[in-house]
């Protein structure tokens, strides 16, 4: 009983809400509680959580999920350009146009599988980052990234008549600034959605299809199941949280760079679900988080710092402490994020959530109930 | 980790201009504009507080990151001249110079450090965590066109002033100038202009051409430059062929140059791939090449020493142009040299001069306007000139925030008498002479207050 | 005419290269079901053998340059030079051939402990797992070399003898003008010989035949009682010596430095994978075929017909390739397909 409430939908959401909405608190003591870091947190689990629908689901391993994250940011800036500052067209516009290109990518990716589908989804996107680096530049502005100006039409806007006199206009939901912790809790409502959607996705039929292609798929074609519309509606899905992702990104930051479609970039979100946990609900975004954490909090931390941290030791071990970690952050972080990798898929196969699994077995376990908790996961998965 | 109490949380357009709308149908769009701060409130103001942080945004990871731990050292050796440690550098050779050594209107210098990774979404990300969290008041560095306007755009809108670091594209002060951006660094057109006529004088007249250029926007202008000042003279272009950034491999572009009739081989590459052209085109025997009856050239027209390490060799006796140089003899270049030399045991480079010059221009701006508030220093900066920092007498332009000083044409050096004597100073081209009209690259500054 | 011919060696001489990554990481693919995404990395370190190698025999005298007072700056002669005089200059000329003979027991090295030490304990992980923990493998290995020798490339000439170009054009009685860098054709031959060698060891010796017979079909060697661990560790040890073998002769042409190794392990992955997972013959195919595409791409002519296809001919073709093939040039059916 009281285990099917803690399973229940609204009680996961409700719990999720909570801690993501309450994130600029209990984000403080790490130091991570700033308006940018908590916006990408947000943005790049809305990413993370969707790419997790196709891999997590199918088991297909897409390597050019940024395209969509691209595509999304420039539309989003150019619906910026062209329409108006409000960012509600700019996200609509965002998700259907990657929802398009990942109907094509994903109709041509998927006559494949396996390691070919792979490498089909890793050419489209190499392709795109290329050509919007170079040749494309009209469209994209290349290197420097697509950016607002001051005499860009505005249409909508200007039919309502607001004037731009003076410096750029800055992008707002009906008045709300994106800018700051505004722009966070707009991010993160997104987020909420994004992962009730998500949470929806795993617990309908066409989810439980989508596992059943993944375990066995020959099988499934054996019983006369065709699996491409299903497989196709999983790409077209995750494609579009890419886009809104990346209209986030744009919303909050209005710049668009190519570099966001370069397979780092798709490799990137690949390392989060698999980090987190592939499969499972929140690892994506916990993968999500731990990556951004590594990349703006370790990469700007210098030996200042850290003897400023270490300063309850005595002096002596404080100088080898902070000489040892001084290696691993910094210039340095590239190699902790290296270290953080292996060793979680060496000692936690299964990702962190497999950690937080063993964790709560091991403290159920004190208490006498593993037995009963192992029957509800099972329980849980059968739903 | 720092935590800076003052940091405002409003945000900066904390109110409305156009009438509040919220009874409006809810498809109408409304634009914010910019509301004026209250005289001098501003964003993370230091008010009471006994420092003041600036944010050193540079290249940590990937191609670049040499680079940019050469600017950090810089940054760091400036820091510590403005708190009045170490032999002050060229603090002692600035003039006009307001600084006292007791770090900026008398607060303590402290600072936060960022990776670029030469990547415009990372370094805008790190920007703005040095202002949203570390409170800094200033941004400076970088290793790339692309991330400086990326970052000199950003900072436009956050209203914190952005001192660039090493950037060569026309667009930062050209057409992606911003009020709060300024650029020490020369750019491709002051490169062409000052380069020109050594070509013309080394080469001759009568020359054709071939460009192999990066394909991007730095890499544009600067073929844009090169070209627009070698045809003036004379030179003929026979192509000018794109490349893609980080080829590795240029072969199957250079291979096409043996035979094409030009005798000159223009590489409008920085980095890596400049290395990688450079040396591979030498293997393919082009410096050793008759054409017309002339000996094949290749020229560079951005030179970096810390770069050139890479191609070793093959740099010897090629001409490009370089915004500064540590074997120059001025007091002011002798001055940093020594105590950065003094520091770290080895010559600065020319990013992390820039980037030293850059600090000490900032702070020395808020001294003279005698307060942080950015509107006031940047007006303080503009049209500021100086002298004694390495290039001579120096302006920064008030129209378009870049910084018009002499230009040096150097060539690799053919003996070297030290690992770190890689360049030859042919000639310090004078200011006068790559001085351009502002309105020639175009743009918009935009407006101080935000 | 000469320009195509030109093209031609161009676009060999950069197939050989990917060719030859190609080959070990589809050896690890084909015989032991692995996604390494260190390879890169191993090419990397073969190319800093050669630095390493000729960094040991330039180590040199330093003599003070005193015209210079406030740091150490030096004129530097090598010890082997002070010593031996010409002949340690001969010899340090030839540094990047002779490295080969550090770079075979070192790369071997590394491949053993690389086997022994991790990738043995992940056959039978997904290769989700396997790319994640390869790649945290190669981004340390990465560090740790941009620890010791930097971020800016580090230049490693060919020795004197070769460095020059050879009239490639007089020799097939074509332009007297058409010449090619004699390294670039020493390369060619290189690749071709241990792309050779490699063919041969798996053809004719008995270790070959289980291989490929693993290859074709893992279980039922392991059923007949083979030792198939240790032929797995073997053929790891030889993919990170072919890959660290290219890398040490690739170093001449391309300065190293600490991320060469990721520059080439997208595109080494889609030529493994255009030619066909588990064939080796699909492998140096594909990697010729894709260099040569990728040098005519790159001639004016074309390129002013399609702008930008130059960047992506590589991805254009591997998806031209994929669709209108289902697995590759020569691939198996059932091998990476799940």
């Amino acid at each position: 009983m009281m285990k099917n409430l803690i399973k229940s939908n609204t009680v996961i959401m409700l719990i999720f809400a909570a801690v993501v909405l309450t994130a600029p608190m209990w984000t403080a003591p790490i130091g991570a509680n700033y308006p940018d870091l908590l916006q990408k947190f947000a943005i790049f689990g809305i990413f993370a959580v969707g790419y997790n629908i196709l891999f997590g689901l199918t088991g297909y391993l897409s390597f050019g999920h940024a395209a969509f994250l691209g595509i999304g940011s420039y539309t989003a800036v150019w619906s910026f350009k062209l329409l108006t500052m409000n960012v509600v067209p700019a996200i609509i516009l965002a998700v259907i146009v990657s929802g398009i290109f990942a109907l094509i990518i994903g109709y041509l990716s998927l006559r494949r599988s396996g390691i070919y589908f792979s490498i089909l989804t890793l050419a489209f996107a190499q392709m795109a980052y290329s050509l919007a680096y170079s040749v494309l530049t009209p469209i994209t502005n290349g290197e420097t990234g697509l950016q607002l100006e001051q005499q860009d039409p505005r249409i909508i806007d200007s039919m309502f008549g607001v004037v731009v006199t003076d410096g750029l206009p800055s992008t707002n939901l009906f008045g709300t600034l994106m800018s700051g912790y505004s722009g966070f809790y707009v991010a993160a409502a997104f987020l909420i959605f994004a992962f009730y959607i998500s949470l929806k996705i795993f617990r309908s039929p066409f989810g439980m299809k989508l596992l059943a292609i993944k375990s066995n798929q020959t099988r499934m074609k054996y019983t006369g199941f065709n699996t491409k519309p299903y497989l196709l509606t999983a790409f077209i899905i995750s494609g579009m949280y890419a886009g809104l992702a990346g209209g986030l990104l744009a919303s909050i930051d209005p710049l668009a760079g190519a570099e966001r479609m370069q397979w780092t970039a798709s490799g990137e979100v690949v390392l989060m679900t698999i980090m987190g946990g592939v499969g499972t609900l929140i690892g994506p975004l916990l993968g999500a988080g731990i990556i951004k954490y590594l990349e703006n909090i370790f990469s700007a931390l210098n030996k200042s710092e850290l003897t400023e941290i270490f300063s309850f030791m005595p002096e002596w071990l404080q100088t080898i402490v902070v000489n040892i970690s001084n290696v691993f952050v910094g210039e340095g972080w590239h190699l902790t994020l290296g270290a953080l990798f292996m060793l979680i898929v060496i000692f936690l196969p299964g990702g962190v959530m497999e950690g937080v699994t063993k964790i709560k077995d091991f403290i159920l376990g004190i208490f006498g109930k593993g037995e009963d908790n192992r029957t509800a996961e099972i329980e849980g998965e059968a739903k | 980790m720092k935590k800076n109490e003052n940091t405002p949380h409003l945000n900066r357009r904390g109110f409305l201009k156009v009438a509040s709308a919220t009874g409006v149908a809810a498809s109408a769009p409304m634009i914010f504009m910019k509301d004026a701060y209250a005289a001098k409130d501003f964003r993370n103001d230091p008010k009471d507080s006994k420092t003041v942080t600036l944010g050193f945004n540079v290249p940590q990871s990937g191609p670049y990151a040499d680079e940019g731990a050469d600017e950090l050292r810089a940054y760091k050796l400036a820091v510590k001249h403005l708190n009045g440690e170490g032999d002050g550098g060229m603090m002692k050779t600035m003039k006009p110079s307001m600084l006292k050594g007791n770090g900026i209107l008398g607060k303590k210098v402290v600072f936060s450090t960022g990776d670029t990774q030469t990547k415009s979404d990372a370094a805008r990300a790190s920007a703005k965590r040095m202002i949203e969290k570390d409170g800094a008041l200033m941004i400076t560095g970088g290793s790339s066109s692309g991330v400086a306007i990326a970052v000199q755009g950003l900072c436009q809108e956050m209203g914190t002033i952005f001192m660039a670091g090493l950037t060569h594209s026309n667009d930062t002060t050209g057409k992606d100038k911003r009020r709060y951006g300024f650029r020490h660094f020369f750019n491709t057109e002051m490169s062409g202009a000052a380069l020109g006529p050594v070509l013309e004088k080394e080469y001759g007249k009568d020359r054709t051409a071939y460009h192999l250029t990066a394909d991007y926007t730095w890499g544009w202008s600067q073929e844009g430059s090169i070209k627009k000042y070698t045809e003036a003279m004379g030179w003929k272009t026979k192509a000018a062929v794109k490349t893609p950034v980080g080829a590795g491999d240029f072969s199957q572009f250079i291979t096409p140059v043996l035979n094409s009739g030009a005798d000159v081989l223009v590489l409008n590459h920085y980095g890596k791939d400049m290395v990688n052209s450079l040396t591979q085109a030498v293997q393919f025997g082009l410096r050793d090449k008759q054409v017309n009856g002339k000996d094949f050239q290749i020229v560079v027209p951005l030179f970096s020493r810390l770069m050139a390490q890479g191609a070793g060799e093959n740099i010897k006796g090629i001409l490009g142009s370089t915004n500064w140089n540590w074997a120059l003899k001025d007091e002011g270049s002798a001055a940093f040299v020594k105590s950065f030399g003094a520091e770290y045991g080895n010559p600065p480079s020319m990013a992390a001069h820039t980037c030293y010059v850059q600090t000490l221009l900032y702070a020395n701006a808020c001294e003279m306007a005698g307060t942080f508030y950015p509107p006031e220093v940047i007006k303080a900066l503009e049209g500021f000139e100086f002298d004694g920092m390495g290039n001579g007498k120096t302006e920064y332009r008030a129209e378009d925030h870049q910084c018009f000083k002499d230009v040096l044409v150097v060539r690799g050096n053919q003996n070297p008498t030290s690992q770190f004597d890689l360049l030859e100073v042919v000639q310090e081209v004078p200011r006068a002479q790559v001085e351009y009209k502002p309105e020639l690259l175009g743009g918009e500054l935009g407006p101080y207050e935000v | 005419m000469d320009a195509i011919l030109i093209q031609l060696l161009n676009g060999l001489d950069k197939g050989a290269a990917y060719a030859l990554i190609a080959l070990g990481l589809t050896l690890a693919f084909g015989t032991l079901g692995i996604v390494n995404f260190a390879h890169g990395a191993l090419f990397m370190l073969g190319a800093f053998c050669a630095v390493s190698f000729q960094k040991i025999l330039t180590i040199s005298k330093k003599v003070k340059d005193e015209s210079i007072t406030f740091f150490d700056a030096y004129k530097e002669q090598p010890y082997l030079e002070i010593w031996w005089g010409d002949t340690g200059t001969a010899i340090i000329d030839y540094a990047v051939p002779l490295s080969i003979i550090m770079a075979i027991p070192v790369m071997l090295l590394i491949g053993f402990i690389m086997e022994r030490g991790l990738i043995r304990h992940f056959y039978k992980r997904s290769h989700a797992e396997q790319i994640l923990v390869t790649f945290g493998l190669a981004i340390i290995i990465q560090e740790v070399i941009r620890h010791f020798f930097g971020a800016n490339p580090i230049p490693t000439p060919a020795p004197d003898v070769v460095s020059g170009s050879a009239a490639v054009g007089a020799f097939f009685g074509l332009n007297e003008n058409l010449v090619y860098p004699w390294w670039r054709l020493i390369y060619l031959v290189f690749s071709a010989a241990i792309i050779l060698a490699v063919f041969a060891f798996l053809k004719f010796t008995t270790f070959g035949m289980v291989v490929r017979a693993g290859m074709a079909d893992r279980e039922t060697v392991g059923l007949l009682g083979i030792n198939i661990q240790k032929r797995f560790t073997i053929v790891f040890a030889i993919a990170a010596l072919v890959a660290g073998l290219a890398g040490v002769m690739y170093a001449p042409i391309l300065p190293p430095d600490y991320h060469m190794g990721m520059d080439f392990l997208v595109l080494s992955f889609v030529v493994v994978v255009v030619g066909g997972m588990g064939s080796l013959p699909g492998a140096v195919a594909a990697g010729f075929l894709l260099g040569v595409l990728q040098s005519f791409a790159s001639m004016t002519e074309v390129s002013s017909l399609f702008p930008g296809i130059d960047q992506i001919i590589i991805y254009l073709v591997a998806v031209v390739i994929l669709l209108v093939r289902p697995r590759g040039l020569m691939g198996r059916e059932g091998v990476f397909e799940d």
